[in-house]
């Protein structure tokens, strides 16, 4: 490392601790940048294979009300997609490349949308849970470093904590139904409950890259932590509804007035990260055909604008 | 059934079930710009066939719900254009459906805006505006698509040729009932033809695409109950849920 380098390097740890932002202008460390564009086009990915699930049932919401609001807030989570690309472009990549890296299996997303959607009570579990997980995420996230992610997550979870809301009213209103609503919702919450905890990653012990980004504010807590807080949260709300945790080893801790929980099944975490969980081939399936289908689109597109450029004319 | 329910239940189908179809393609778009646009419009016309089919039940004394017009009504029982249940297809086959569809929805809304039915009045000042932004959209795609690339004009030209044969319905004679129509309630759809079809050609002349000839042979049926297969199958999934629950409040 150049003398220089180390100089810029410890002004940009000092004004990180002071608080300050990173702008993409700015001078960035290159395993800043690389870890950024990780982490950023990763989220972008969440956001637009997370369509898929619910996408799957737009068509089959029992209400014009739930219809009309699955639909908005799947196209959120393609507004999010957006934004978050367009953050992400700032540190020197393009969408097409970022595409071309989820395409080829070379980038994760988030391991929760590998999951099917097998009933519309799932419809509110992903609200509740999903959405309720990204948002413990996403708030602690959105403190972080970089101004464009940082900006972009302040205004995605003002939609996601809205997104929860709608989901936890859909359950509500399936209990409040009676008993075959209220089984529904159970079935529901038996297959998301293990898959959301995953959500958080792996046991900080095992989370390799954490201390760098902590020193570099792009990661601000451990996994364990904001598991634990959702943990919580999640736990007092199913009591309340009268839903029980399939978890056998679930205790209330007096000492720490937290829950505990069983072991995650690890082994199945890693299956699905390593694309190997039950939608896996699916998702990305999906994904590639959108994207192979769509491409005379595009190149209509392109040969339209290069055409009516060439010719000095404004497109219509 | 009142003339006015049915003309009411017509223009909520045409609405709700080509919302239905955009929103098939939720996630599935050829570009994330239009995955969110085509998300964008099926909103849009799923919420005017809300409010349309509010109006209608209202209009019925309120023996059902909107929510029961669109979950428990048969497929013989619904009246939107065949055109608007044709399946999606490729991007040019929906984009074209919807340019067809928006050339004579944004003239009919247009003069809805004066219907002497007040309710319905209010509901086509929101479609209007809304419905011009679609046909900026479908038009511009239309454009594109049609003096891009050799094979997305082969493509737009094939849906053409194609989905023509269902545009005479939209000016059928019959529909709606006469009095509807002096009352003021009601818009002649026949008055709307010509203006239909010099939009639709002021569009085609800034492609590579041709109008197909005029002795295209049209179907109908639509506004009586006598749809195309393809109504069966997008009811099926659409009622699903709703039907096997009837005792839950969604
Ligand atoms: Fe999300
Ligand atoms: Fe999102
Ligand atoms: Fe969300």
């Amino acid at each position: 490392m150049s003398e220089n380098t180390a100089m810029l390097e410890e002004q940009f740890r000092r004004r990180i601790a002071g608080g300050e932002t990173i702008e993409p202008n700015d001078w960035m460390p290159d395993k800043y940048r690389s870890q950024l564009k990780r982490l950023i086009s990763q989220h972008a990915h969440s956001e637009i294979i997370g369509m898929l699930p619910e996408g799957n049932w737009i068509t089959r919401a029992p209400s014009l009300r739930r219809k009309l609001a699955l639909l908005a807030k799947v196209q959120d989570e393609a507004g999010h997609g957006h934004y978050l690309y367009s953050a992400a472009e700032t540190l020197g990549i393009s969408r097409e490349e970022m595409f071309d890296q989820l395409h080829a299996g070379k980038a994760k997303y988030s391991s929760i949308f590998n999951y099917p959607t097998l009933s519309w009570a799932d419809m509110g579990m992903i609200g509740w849970l999903v959405d309720g997980a990204a948002i413990i995420n996403q708030t602690t996230m959105a403190k972080c470093s970089y101004g464009p992610y940082s900006r972009a997550l302040l205004r995605i979870c003002k939609e996601e904590n809205f997104h929860k809301k709608q989901g936890m009213e859909v359950i509500a209103m399936l209990i409040a139904s009676g008993p075959k609503g209220k089984a529904m919702v159970q079935e529901s919450f038996d297959r998301f409950w293990w898959p959301t905890l995953m959500m958080f990653g792996p046991h900080d012990a095992e989370s390799p890259n954490s201390p760098d980004m902590l020193k570099w504010k792009i990661k601000l807590k451990g996994n364990d932590e904001l598991r634990q807080r959702f943990i919580d949260m999640t736990v007092e709300q199913a009591h309340a509804w009268g839903l029980t945790i399939p978890d056998p080893h679930l205790k209330f801790n007096e000492q720490t007035r937290s829950w505990e929980t069983g072991e995650i099944d690890w082994k199945e975490f890693q299956a699905v990260i390593n694309g190997n969980g039950p939608c896996n081939h699916e998702r990305m399936e999906a994904r590639r055909n959108a994207h192979d289908n769509g491409a005379w689109v595009r190149d209509a597109a392109r040969a339209y604008e290069a055409k009516h450029r060439r010719n000095g004319g404004t497109t219509v | 059934m009142s003339p006015l329910v049915a003309y009411l239940l017509s223009l909520a189908d045409d609405r709700l079930i080509l919302g239905h179809r955009l929103s098939e393609w939720c996630g599935h778009a050829p570009i994330l710009e239009e995955d969110i646009a085509l998300a964008n419009i099926a909103l849009d016309c799923i919420g005017q066939s809300a409010l349309l089919y509010g109006i209608a039940a209202e209009a019925e004394g309120n023996v059902r719900t909107a929510d029961q017009l669109v979950y428990f009504r048969e497929g013989v029982e619904y009246r939107n254009l065949l055109l608007v249940e044709q399946t999606n297809g490729d991007f040019a086959r929906t984009i074209v459906r919807q340019f067809l569809y928006d050339a004579f929805g944004i003239l009919l809304f247009e003069r809805l805006q004066r219907s002497t039915h007040a309710p319905l009045a209010a509901v086509a000042q929101k479609a209007y505006k809304e419905l011009k932004y679609h046909f900026r959209h479908s038009s511009h795609w239309v454009v594109r698509l049609g003096d891009g690339t050799e094979e997305s004009i082969s493509r737009t030209q094939r849906a053409v040729n194609d989905l023509w044969r269902y545009t005479d319905e939209m000016f059928g004679a019959g529909f709606p009932e006469a009095e509807l129509i002096t009352s003021g309630t009601a818009v002649d759809p026949q008055l709307l033809r010509q203006e239909w079809r010099t939009s639709v050609e002021g569009i085609f002349a800034q492609t590579s695409l041709t109008i197909p000839d005029a002795n295209t042979v049209m179907l109908t049926g639509g506004r009586t109950g006598r749809h195309t297969e393809n109504l069966g199958h997008l009811l099926a999934e659409m009622q699903i849920v709703a039907r096997s629950y009837p005792e839950i409040a969604w």
